[in-house]
């Protein structure tokens, strides 16, 4: 801790009085990720049910679990159901995969009943209506990516989700090309909207589920929804920060 | 961004430019910027900010139009399905059902080509022999042989796709363009090829 290298990483020695074993803790942001003061109600089970800090602790297990599948799992219409299948017998703790998967079930569960304790302790209002919509965008964004994965084992059971689920990216209204006021949008009598150009091919890179959806849905899964997710999360925990911590009982 | 209201401590040159009235004339600005360069410096914000927006339509224009690629490797939509005598009379044929998710159906008057693709949610039914009906195995819709819907939760009829006689006898079918039952459009020649 004397050398430069240990001050560089903790600017506060450990050991020389009170007020640096204090700083020690509060300038880690490990250590510091909570609050100085916390509302007893706020730290009572029974108020908070732990359910977003649940949520976040599922979300992190995902995270890791999700990486060491990354290591087995190929996106392509010729591999992807043979590695699933294969991370059970050929890999060490192919348990992981189960992981995943129960993980991806119990954060849905851990989200809603986050959301539905934010609602009914009211800690939805005043002043933090902001930090409540932020926390629907992140429950969309969280079945969005139970979604998207449940594409990536290429089996017969995500094959017909992901059909009659992108088949109503169809009927949406003016993106979607069977969708209420699509077929108002045209040029002349060039339609602009159309099976080839709808938000449906946009997700699936295809006029069915196939080869480029199976892509798309794991870059979805595994980049472009996480990294959504990871902001608006550090979004969501500093706001809570900022509108005065977890609310107290009404 | 910090908290400026008007009376901080700032001096009046680098205060926010918003539209204030004019100060009393005890409280003389030290500096007045000219109207000149006042005028200059709106001009060019407004230029900037305008290349700023344009600049960023164009970028996410870009990336969406990346979503939509120019080559599709995907199975090509219309194909040839033999001679029409290739098919029993009252009989629905599958042999195309794997490769292509169409049933060919010869009756009396003529031949159709059903597509398998279920008007309830897009599953695939199956063509049941012994119950003469098309089937789906995800939800229980069902459909008589002439595609017409009779149970479950399918709202409409089958969609026919185009089929014609081509210039070798063959048949051609075109799944890129379908029929619908509800819109008339059985009625279409091209959705009916009559011997």
């Amino acid at each position: 801790m004397k050398t430069q290298v240990g001050k560089s990483m903790f600017r506060h020695g450990y050991s020389d009085d009170d007020r640096d074993r204090a700083m020690t803790v509060l300038t880690n942001v490990f250590f510091h990720l909570h609050p100085v003061k916390v509302r007893k109600s706020g730290a009572r089970f029974g108020f908070t049910w732990c359910a977003g800090g649940l949520s976040f602790f599922v979300f992190l297990t995902l995270v890791v679990s999700g990486i060491l599948l990354m290591f087995y799992y190929r996106p392509t219409v010729e591999y992807a159901y043979n590695d699933i299948i294969a991370m059970r017998e050929h890999v060490p703790f192919g348990i992981m995969r189960e992981l995943h998967r129960w993980g991806a079930h119990a954060m849905i569960i851990t989200v809603w009943l986050h959301m539905f304790r934010v609602f009914m302790t009211g800690s939805y209002k005043p002043p933090r209506e902001f930090n409540w919509v932020i926390g629907v965008i992140l429950l969309v964004l969280t079945m969005l990516l139970s979604f998207t994965g449940y594409l990536l084992p290429w089996d017969q059971l995500a094959m017909w989700a992901i059909t009659v689920g992108s088949n109503m990216a169809r009927a949406t209204p003016f993106l979607g090309h069977e969708g209420p006021g699509a077929a108002l949008l045209k040029l002349g009598d060039i339609q602009l909207i159309h099976s080839g150009s709808d938000v449906r091919f946009a997700l699936l890179g295809g006029h069915f589920v196939g080869e480029a959806a199976l892509l798309r849905f794991y870059i979805l899964h595994c980049v472009a929804i996480p990294v959504a997710v990871v902001i608006l999360m550090a979004v969501h925990f500093w706001r809570i920060r900022k509108d005065g911590g977890i609310s107290a009982p009404l | 961004m910090t908290d400026q209201a008007p009376d901080s401590k700032l001096p009046e040159s680098k205060q926010p430019a918003v539209a204030r009235p004019a100060a009393p004339a005890a409280a003389k600005p030290a500096v007045v910027a000219s109207p000149a360069r006042r005028e200059f410096v709106v001009s060019w914000l407004k230029f900037a900010w305008i290349a700023f927006a344009a600049s960023t339509a164009t970028a996410l224009g870009t990336c969406l139009r990346f979503m939509y690629p120019n080559v599709l490797f995907e199975p090509k939509s219309s194909f040839k399905a033999g001679k029409p005598e290739d098919y029993e009379i009252g009989m629905v044929d599958v042999r195309w059902k794997e490769k292509y998710n169409v049933w060919v159906v010869r009756t009396v008057d003529g031949i159709y080509a059903l597509l398998g693709v279920c008007t309830h949610l897009g599953c695939t039914p199956s063509w049941l022999e012994n119950e003469q009906k098309f089937k789906c195995p995800c939800h229980g819709s069902g459909f008589y042989k002439s595609g017409i819907n009779f149970e479950g939760p399918a709202p409409r009829p089958l969609e026919r796709v185009a089929i014609r006689l081509g210039d070798d006898g063959q048949i051609v079918i075109d799944k890129s363009r379908k029929f619908q039952q509800e819109k008339g459009e059985w009625n279409n020649p091209d959705s009916f090829l009559t011997l």
